[in-house]
């Protein structure tokens, strides 16, 4: 039995300090997943001849990553070095490996969506001998895109998970699993909304996976979690966002099962998943934060484990000792 | 890549090739005054500009609130009654009796505290913690470890320090610090009171702004053989500055004479290299629980966890690859 913890702090400051990220961050998440996503069900239209689930996936995967982007060199400090990302390559930081996964996405993202584009506009981009090569390289790049689309999806979970923020760090397990099926609906949406139903059988049916995956994660992830440091994902703005979330997945799952093939439902229960999906991570990204300025939650579960170990006999690994 | 828990060097986890001893800070603040001569002389020489704008914080003589971008050494003031004495005192007794596995000769104090005279040596019903916390300069450092540019190096002395001209200021490294120390400045903040209204000079600018910022154990002294300048500065040598090894050793030979002299609230605080952190560079001897000075009760560096975390992103990544392939399967639905 692990006795109660007695809790005091420093005049109720907090122990840890909170990431100094704004929504661009949060929205990055969201973008991320919707680039990553959409790079699959590209791929999925290059192979299994659907020219209009793969353009509007393609189209949808530059404008996501590019947004993202944007809002990532945004919200740094000195947003003038952003290149300074790519100075070295370090496995040890989620930052810096996932910025060499967004470059290398970005890459086939870019061409092969630059590829639709010169095809939308009749051929008319100034692309000189280029469109040769664009052509012939067009689809290698939409598979290149697929490749780094799971890394995509899932390193930011483990960028947020790799910290001393309480509730993110709790996470740490079940976060990559609610990310990836995140994104998938997500990106399942967009394709809903974009596409004639014709072509998004794949997309629905990715939908309603992405729907079962998210929700089944963050329960079990809720439920494996420090009780004390899941609290912040059920209070507040957080826990708001996070109920809304969840209602709307599966909203727009049951939309999509029931009504995928009609134009205007599958529409509709595409928003919705998009939406879903921005409040999972602005709920997540929320959640983190708040726990950060709380020293309960650094606290509190650091003494409680502290005890578990020594009621388990195990004496040697605190920081605080007698000699 | 050096490991990523446990005891180690960590100069030599970063390569270098050479015997420099790991350099380090022992704050014995069981004789702070709470002077804050430290946090002056390390404002001077770093030349940080101000933390907000003065204010009287209402937390006891503690009027900086806590380390950050601009405060590298931040002195605590905790007021403390008999009951929370006598429970210092209990905690401190169960962690001797607890019997830590330790490195080198025993200490000279008797262990069994049991027959010890607890008679308070001070005055019996009030008490004023103070305690200079600073940058622990950690085995295992959480902010270094996450840095994406490299900005963040691990120094010759074994400690941390930002190189200014290459953070981009991403801030990954202020979620990454398990004891809230590293912190990215913002700029506009810095008022200076003037003694003459026509004398307005503008304000300076604040250097480093928007970069990630903490305490470098004054690395530009160190390398011309310098003591840091709070070490310096403290009138009382609660810091001291050494060799970390000659600085554990002090702490432990400190705590012994406290507990022998029956104040059984001393403990000490980072000089355990298996804890979280694989210890810290800066050691702290402290008189009541950790959390009471805002100092976290267990902290574990995150990456310690990082390749389970890259393999369970691996099984989600399979996942999300599986879930596509498994949509287009099964022709034109």
């Amino acid at each position: 039995m692990v006795p109660e913890p007695e809790f005091s702090s420093y005049y109720g400051r907090p122990v840890v300090k909170p990431a100094p990220w704004g929504d661009d961050v949060a929205i990055y998440l969201f973008l991320g997943g919707v680039a990553a996503g959409s790079a699959l069900l590209g791929l999925g239209g290059q192979l299994t001849g659907r020219p209009i689930l793969r353009r509007n996936a393609r189209l949808g995967a530059l404008a996501a990553v590019s947004g993202g982007a944007v809002a990532l060199v945004k919200d740094l400090g000195r947003p003038e070095r952003f290149l300074h990302m790519l100075r070295t390559f370090k496995v040890t930081s989620p930052m810096s490996v996932g910025s060499w996964i967004l470059s290398a996405f970005s890459a086939g993202a870019g061409v092969s969506a630059v590829a639709e584009i010169d095809r939308l506009s009749g051929d008319r981009l100034p692309l000189g001998p280029l469109r040769k090569v664009l052509n012939a390289v067009e689809g290698a790049a939409g598979i290149e895109a697929a490749v780094f689309a799971g890394p995509l999806a899932a390193y930011t979970a483990v960028l947020l998970g790799d910290t001393a923020t309480p509730t993110w760090n709790a996470a740490h397990e079940e976060l990559p699993f609610v990310f990836v099926s995140s994104a998938c609906l997500a990106s399942a949406g967009l394709a809903m909304v974009t596409t004639p139903v014709r072509e998004t059988g794949p997309a629905r049916k990715l939908a309603v996976l992405g729907v079962v995956g998210d929700v089944a994660a963050m329960k079990i992830m809720e439920r494996r979690m420090d009780p004390v440091a899941a609290e912040p994902l059920h209070q507040g703005k957080a826990g708001a966002m996070l109920k809304w979330s969840e209602r709307l997945a599966v909203a727009g799952g049951l939309g999509t099962l029931l009504g995928g093939r009609n134009r205007v439902v599958a529409a509709a229960s595409g928003l919705a998943l998009l939406a879903a999906s921005a409040l999972t991570r602005f709920g997540v990204f929320e959640a983190g934060l708040a726990s950060a300025r709380d020293p309960r939650y650094t606290i509190e579960p650091q003494k409680n484990r502290l005890a578990a170990r020594r009621a388990a006999g195990v004496t040697g690994d605190a920081i605080t000792t007698g000699s | 890549m050096g490991q990523l828990s446990g005891p180690t060097d960590p100069t030599a986890d970063a390569h270098w090739e050479h015997n420099h001893p790991r350099k380090g800070f022992f704050t014995d603040t069981s004789i702070c005054i709470g002077c804050k001569a430290c946090e002056v002389a390390c404002k001077e020489w770093n030349h940080n500009p101000q933390d907000g704008n003065l204010e009287l914080l209402g937390s006891s003589y503690d009027n900086t609130g806590a380390l950050g971008a601009s405060t590298w050494r931040h002195v605590a003031f905790i007021e403390q009654g008999q009951d929370r004495i006598a429970e210092a005192r209990e905690s401190g007794r169960a962690l001797v009796s607890l019997g830590m596995p330790r490195i080198g000769p025993p200490a000279p104090a008797a262990t069994d505290l049991a027959e010890a005279d607890t008679t308070p040596p001070d005055t019996a019903d009030f008490r004023w913690l103070m305690s200079s916390d600073v940058c622990k300069h950690c085995t295992h450092a959480g902010c270094l470890d996450v840095c994406p540019t490299g900005a963040l190096f691990r120094t010759e002395f074994g400690t941390v320090v930002v190189q200014d001209d290459v953070c981009n200021g991403c801030g990954t490294c202020v979620a990454g610090c398990p004891f809230g120390v590293i912190e990215r400045r913002s700029n506009g903040t810095v008022k200076v009171a003037t003694s003459r209204e026509d004398q307005h000079a503008g304000h300076p600018a604040v250097p480093n702004a928007g970069i990630a910022q903490k305490c470098t154990l004054c690395y530009d002294r160190l390398v011309a053989d310098e003591t840091p300048a709070c070490a310096k500065a403290c009138p009382t040598t609660s810091i001291k500055f050494g060799d970390h090894d000659d600085m554990v050793e002090t702490a432990r030979e400190r705590v012994a004479d406290l507990h022998a002299q029956g104040m059984t609230e001393a403990r000490l605080y980072g000089a355990n290299e298996n804890d979280g952190v694989g210890g810290t560079g800066s050691v702290f001897l402290l008189l009541d629980e950790p959390e009471v000075y805002g100092l976290p009760p267990d902290p574990r560096v995150p990456t310690a966890d990082l390749p389970k975390m890259y393999r369970r992103a691996g099984m989600a990544v399979a996942g999300m690859a599986a879930a596509a392939a498994l949509a287009f399967v099964g022709g034109r639905a």
